[in-house]
């Protein structure tokens, strides 16, 4: 029979003895470089940063990760920082040979912003994908909306060519399936998802992904403190080996909400009183409508009259989707909308072009968010030499944007043609953008309990002092790959096997209290046939073979030295084994034979020798211990003070 | 074992308890409202009608009971309260219920009665859709019953010998004595605040036991069925599906393959019925009316098939020349019905959720409001008494006549024959709604519209799932009592189905053989396989089995501990065994003359062999031991050697499997 030894290795794709312990790596786009990976990679590769001064920075998402010979790609978002091809993520990265579909298999796209969907009809329909790509209804209604709009500020008002066609998003929408919050989504047999409710934009979600046991979490961006329009995220105990998290605001702990809306209420009526223009750059739907709302009520209830405008485009629509999609809004707006519709503003009105010359004060809600195009920059040109304006950032700007450009003190831009701007306007910041600062983070860590966690999404600093604050806190490792880094992170998942339930009762049933110093032990036979794992009990295993039993019995001839006779011999021995064994079943039997347990002991005189008894102690394999103690015990003779 | 307790015997309004894996498991909280019938109407404005029936008075001249029981052509009404059928309270302790599961928002309507009166603790899951449309029902029920306070209440009629005199169908009534007026919105509020929300295909887990899961059953919006398993039993309940296409998302039927018990309730009331002919039915007949002048009453609850109705008419309306009659839908949740059908896109079907995306609201209706077709009330009173102009078209509830603002329109509109009653709602005879406004002039047409499976379709899908075992209440299993000759019009499967009735028990069928248990990689890693046949390894496994939370996990077993050097003396006594370690069990077969060729390797010089009739026997001469071998058994007879039988069993072990 074949001898080879071989360690157990268990797993649930590959036959016979695979491998156990399968890696789980997180592959991480910074700049422009993918990872090269294969399906079962396992080692740790670092990869080379291909775009020169790439630092952690809040570029655009586009994680791979690769979970138990599964490929997800986590959101395909762009860069808002360039105008070439650094804007996309490379996708040769991924594999050089052979289709995009056949190596992933599915895509994962957390929230509606750029960043983080802005490449993908340049992955799907130029680079070339057709595989399923998931994210929520919300997300998959806005999602073209704003591509579309990106795509027209590009192509139609600055020229470009080599870009994605109307054609193409729509193509690469038909590609994508709508998610439910909470919904077990089944990708292939062993791959699912699931989708948590993550705050931060209208329909953005944290999604769970899963292959057995073994379970990685993204986050994309989201918020852990409800909002005027927006709940806080939420996850369950789902004890993921891998957390992704975003890091944006990882040092931050921010004031608390209302210091903050004070403060930006404040700075916009000083502006106004002093009769100065507020532009306040904004992305059509998110932060926009909670500014809104709040500008809205401060109007209404201090009686203002400067006019609210809203930049043209989307604004409509934008609050129409924000209506047929109020379950995804936060516990107030939804209990009254029937009564009062949030997004209907009685003083914030449509914005015309021809109102940026105007006299007198006026707040101006425009697109895009970090003023690197568009209606934004265009009137944040016509007022930036007058220090009676103010603009107001109210969200993170990515390097390369005016917005940064004015954030970090720049006063003299350039701007296209060489032309110099120089800006008198007043610049303030204001924290808005809904990503979870220092103390959420820690929150979700402590709400989902991941084995590791992977920052993404932030600056190298400011990372490194989160990560150290995470590993002390929870004591788990945590990971801040640098661009285009791999990071491997090895599970250990357990196997799961079914036991027969007569074996496991029959183990239960002996032991109902668990008793800690001694545990019992259980024994079976795992028996593997076809990938399946069965454990039963070592006499199901033989009979399901067809084989039989094969006893082995020991019996072991002791001599006694007692001169009386047979009867009372065995009557010592009796009584000696009942004293000394006391947990033990000792019976003496009519026949006048001794059982302790199932071994039996059986007393004959010595066929020459009347003063000698021996003792035929018979045994089976099983009762080894037992029997040979018995014979040592016996062979020592009986004890001298026997009534 | 698994048990099955119906609590309620309407087969569309169910609630039956599941006992499952150690865990108790309510399916639906229906609430049967068709005791309701026997009760006068609750009219809104003082109807001299009503008041003026006479009182009821026995065969033998008693009047006894003429406060509280009147007659109207030839039929006798509780002059009370309206009261509602409750589900079963005494079979089972319901404060041991540990989850409710709710399948759609009409069986949902006995939630309060269930969870603020019976000690219940544990948690009710449902869709959202399910919990804010059930709101709306539950608060337009308590509104219109709340608004007409009536100063009698009726009981002397329960007293069962009483009861015994009544004529039909009161006399029938079963269990009067748990007749329950309505429950009061604070009781609303903390039933639906035990509900926890979940979405299609999200797996919850109960206890670590059992798992549960909603499907889309493509009736209603957000109505499930729902997957009740474990890792090798599972039991679908389905519960009001329909496979037309209407507002909510398709029906979910892949999901319910390999099912061992499928519980099936809530299948069309009106089997004859094809809802499509229906819908064109009532829209002729409605233009017919409005044409001639005349009104047109829609008794209807405030959600479901009146969105169909609105949208079909939304197309019609200007074909048949409507487009200035006025459409009222007259309800205290009319409003919040309209908007929040137009929220719930996530859960609509799949047209209605492309014009989400648009963004356009996936409802017609919110066009007829817009345009002033369609316009919606909380109630007769206030603005409606202004803006009513007749002809119309009204859609108001309550479909059993007896309470709402319906009843104020059969009042109205019941002398003309001009006008027209039509029932699309299929849960009340529309003969017995009618009773206490006989003699009527008006026209009442029948048009009832319910989507739900019939049993062409059941059969199919049964013969789609392939379940083992079919439950269905007793009603499925027979023709319907009116038409006994139609067979077609029961469930027909193999095996036949187990039927239950109100308040029985079954033992549903089915034992499993496996659990799920965990092996830890540690512990995987220190198995040692065999290939025992081609294909098939063994591995014997000596571990501690952990138990936590119904989940079992398989380890290591933690090093023998050291004996502590002082006890050395004492070891006589103190050796015994202490757990029975375990050893495995063997198989095989020993071959003598290997074996011998094996004891002569070892340095057993004078072994001989004897043949015995089932085997042989081994002499080793000087050792004074034997060795009998068998087909199945190995038998080592010496003297107390203890090194010398260590070796020879090793010797022995050599040629065997362990298992």
């Amino acid at each position: 029979m074949g001898s080879t030894r071989s360690h157990l290795r268990l797993g649930r794709k590959e036959a016979a003895f695979p491998a156990l312990g399968k890696g789980c790596g997180v592959y991480r786009d910074r700049q422009c470089c993918f990872p090269e990976v294969t399906a079962d990679t396992a080692e740790v590769s670092y990869l080379p940063v291909s775009a020169p001064g790439a630092g952690q920075d809040v570029g655009r998402s586009c994680i791979l990760v690769s979970i138990a010979g599964k490929n997800v790609m986590l959101d395909c978002g762009m860069h808002m920082g360039y105008n070439d091809d650094r804007r996309f993520p490379d996708f040769s990265y991924i594999t050089q040979n052979g289709r995009l579909t056949d190596f992933l298999d599915c895509v994962i796209i957390s929230h509606f912003h750029l960043d983080h969907c802005g490449a993908l009809p340049y992955f799907s329909e130029m680079v070339g994908y057709d595989g399923p790509i998931y994210m929520t209804h919300p997300t998959k209604a806005i999602c073209p909306i704003l591509l579309e709009d990106y795509r027209k500020i590009t192509v139609d008002k600055k020229g470009e060519t080599n870009f994605f066609t109307s054609q193409m998003i729509k193509d690469c929408m038909k590609k994508v399936v709508a998610v439910h919050l909470h919904q077990t989504v089944q990708v292939d047999e062993e791959l699912e998802i699931k989708a948590y409710y993550a705050g931060h934009v209208l329909g953005a979600a944290m999604f769970q992904i899963k292959v057995g046991c073994e379970s990685v979490v993204y986050t994309g961006d989201y918020n852990m403190t409800p909002d005027r329009h927006l709940g806080a995220a939420w996850i369950d105990k789902c004890r993921p080996d891998l957390l992704i998290t975003e890091s944006t605001y990882a040092t931050t702990i921010r004031d608390s909400k209302r210091c903050r809306e004070r403060d930006f209420l404040k700075k916009v009526h000083e502006t106004v009183e002093r009769g100065g223009k507020v532009l306040i750059p904004v992305f059509a739907l998110g932060r926009a409508q909670e500014l809104c709302i709040l500008l809205e009520t401060f109007w209404e209830r201090m009686n203002l009259k400067a006019p609210i405008y809203f930049s043209t485009g989307l604004t409509e629509k934008a609050n129409h989707y924000y209506k047929l999609f109020i379950t995804w809004t936060n516990q107030k707006i939804r209990k009254t909308f029937v009564q009062r519709n949030m997004f209907e503003f009685k003083h914030i009105k449509a914005f015309d072009r021809a109102f940026a010359d105007n006299p007198g004060p006026m707040v101006v809600f425009a697109t895009p968010g970090m003023l690197h195009a568009g209606q934004s920059l265009q009137i944040f040109r016509k007022w930036a030499g007058n220090e009676k304006n103010m603009v107001i950032m109210p969200g993170y700007c990515v390097q390369g944007t005016v917005g940064h450009k004015i954030l970090s003190g720049q006063r003299k831009l350039e701007m296209e043609g060489r032309q110099i701007l120089e800006v008198k306007m007043q610049v303030e910041y204001m924290s808005f953008s809904a990503h979870a600062d220092a103390k959420g983070i820690m929150q979700l860590i402590r709400q989902a309990e991941p084995r590791n966690v992977l920052l993404v999404h932030g600056e190298a600093k400011k990372m490194e002092f989160l990560k150290q604050k995470i590993e002390q806190e929870f004591h788990v490792s945590c990971y801040m790959p640098a661009n285009g880094e791999t990071t491997t992170i090895f599970t250990n998942p357990s196997i799961p096997v079914d036991i027969s339930l007569g074996l496991l009762k029959r183990e239960t049933a002996i032991g109902l209290l668990p008793d800690v110093k001694k545990p019992k032990l259980m024994h079976g036979t795992l028996m593997m046939k076809d990938n399946s794992f069965r454990l039963v009990s070592p006499e199901q295993a033989l009979k399901e073979l067809g084989l039989a039993e094969h006893q082995l019995r020991f019996t072991c001839r002791v001599h006694i030295q007692d001169p009386r006779k047979e009867h009372e011999t065995v009557l010592r021995v009796y009584n000696h084994l009942k004293g000394v064994l006391k947990d033990y079943s000792v019976q003496h039997l009519p026949d006048g034979s001794i059982t302790v347990e199932s071994i039996l002991i059986q007393a004959t005189a010595h066929s020459e020798d009347q003063g000698t008894k021996v003792l035929l102690v018979s045994w089976t394999y099983q009762d080894e211990e037992l029997g040979s103690y018995l014979t040592s015990l016996l062979k020592k003779g009986l004890p001298q003070s026997t009534a | 074992m698994k048990l099955h307790y119906c609590l309620s015997g309407h087969p569309t309004l169910p609630c039956n308890v599941l006992k499952f894996k150690s865990t108790t498991i309510m399916l639906d909280c229906g609430l049967d409202m068709t005791s309701t019938l026997n009760f006068l109407p609750l009219p809104l404005v003082q109807s001299p009608r009503l008041s003026k029936l006479p009182g009821w008075v026995l065969k033998d001249g008693s009047t006894f009971l003429d406060k509280e029981l009147k007659e109207c052509s030839g039929h006798v009404f509780v002059d009370s309260v309206p009261e509602f059928c409750l589900p079963e309270t005494e079979l089972l302790d319901l404060s041991t219920v540990d989850v409710i599961l709710i399948s759609n928002y009409h069986c949902m309507m006995a939630l309060p009665y269930i969870t603020e009166y019976t000690g219940f603790t544990g948690t009710v899951y449902a869709t959202e859709p399910t919990v804010q449309i059930g709101r709306l029902l539950m608060e337009e029920l308590v509104n219109s019953i709340e608004r007409v306070p009536k100063a009698q209440s009726a009981s002397m009629w329960k007293n069962k010998e009483v009861q015994r005199l009544l004529p039909v169908p009161l006399k029938d009534a079963v269990e009067v004595s748990m007749w329950r007026k309505c429950y009061t919105m604070p009781e609303v509020n903390a039933a639906l605040s035990k509900i926890q929300l979940v979405g299609y295909s999200q797996k919850i887990e109960l206890f670590g036991a059992v798992q549960v899961t909603p499907l889309s059953s493509g009736y209603a919006l957000g109505s499930s069925n729902w997957i009740i398993q474990s890792h090798y039993e599972k039991v679908s309940y389905v519960s009001g599906s329909s496979l037309l296409t209407t507002h909510p998302q398709p029906m979910d039927q892949a999901s319910l393959k390999n099912s061992d018990v499928l519980i099936l309730t809530g299948l069309t009331q009106i089997p004859t019925a094809n809802p499509d002919g229906m819908v064109g039915e009532f829209c002729s007949n409605l233009a017919m009316t409005v044409r001639n002048g005349g009104n047109v009453l829609v008794p209807c609850y405030p959600s479901g098939v009146i969105y169909d109705l609105l949208e079909c008419l939304y197309q019609y309306i200007d074909s048949a020349g409507l487009s200035n009659v006025p459409f009222y839908f007259i309800s205290p949740v009319a409003n919040s019905s309209l908007e929040f059908s137009q929220i719930f896109a996530e859960w609509l079907c799949h047209n209605k959720q492309t014009k989400v995306y648009l963004p356009e609201p996936p409802f017609p209706h919110a066009e007829l409001i817009q345009t002033n077709k369609l316009k919606h009330y909380p109630s007769i009173h206030g603005d409606f008494s202004n803006d009513f102009k007749q002809p119309c078209v009204v859609f108001t509830g309550h479909p059993s006549l007896r309470f709402g603002d319906v009843v104020h329109f059969m009042e109205l509109w019941g002398k003309s024959s001009l006008n027209t009653v039509i029932f699309t709602e299929p849960d009340f005879s529309y003969l017995d709604a009618l009773a206490p406004y006989q003699p009527l002039a008006m026209k009442c047409v029948y048009c009832p519209i319910d989507t739900r499976l019939n049993f062409i379709q059941v059969s199919k899908l049964l013969k789609e799932v392939q379940p083992l075992h079919v439950v269905c209440p007793e009603q499925y299993t027979q023709p319907p009592p009116t038409q006994s000759h139609r067979t077609d019009l029961m469930i027909d499967c193999q095996p036949p189905p187990m039927s239950y009735r109100r308040a029985e028990v079954l033992t549903l069928p089915y034992k499993r053989r496996y659990e799920k248990i965990e092996i830890m990689p540690e512990l995987a890693d220190s198995l040692v396989p065999l290939e025992i046949k081609p294909g098939i390894s063994l591995a014997t496994v000596s571990a501690v089995l952990h138990t936590k939370d119904n989940k079992h996990v398989l380890q290591l077993p933690p090093k023998p501990p050291q004996p502590p050097a002082s006890k050395k003396r004492k070891r006589v006594n103190d050796d015994v065994p202490e757990c029975k370690a375990l050893k495995p069990l063997l198989s095989g077969s020993i071959p003598v003359d290997q074996f011998v060729q094996t004891l002569e390797k070892h340095g057993f010089s004078d072994v001989k062999v004897e043949d015995t009739a089932k085997g042989h026997i081994v002499l080793l001469q000087e050792a004074e031991t034997l060795i009998q071998i068998e087909e199945d058994s190995t038998h080592i007879i010496c003297d107390n050697d203890e090194p010398l039988r260590v070796k020879l069993r090793d010797l022995v072990l050599k040629f065997l499997q362990k298992f």
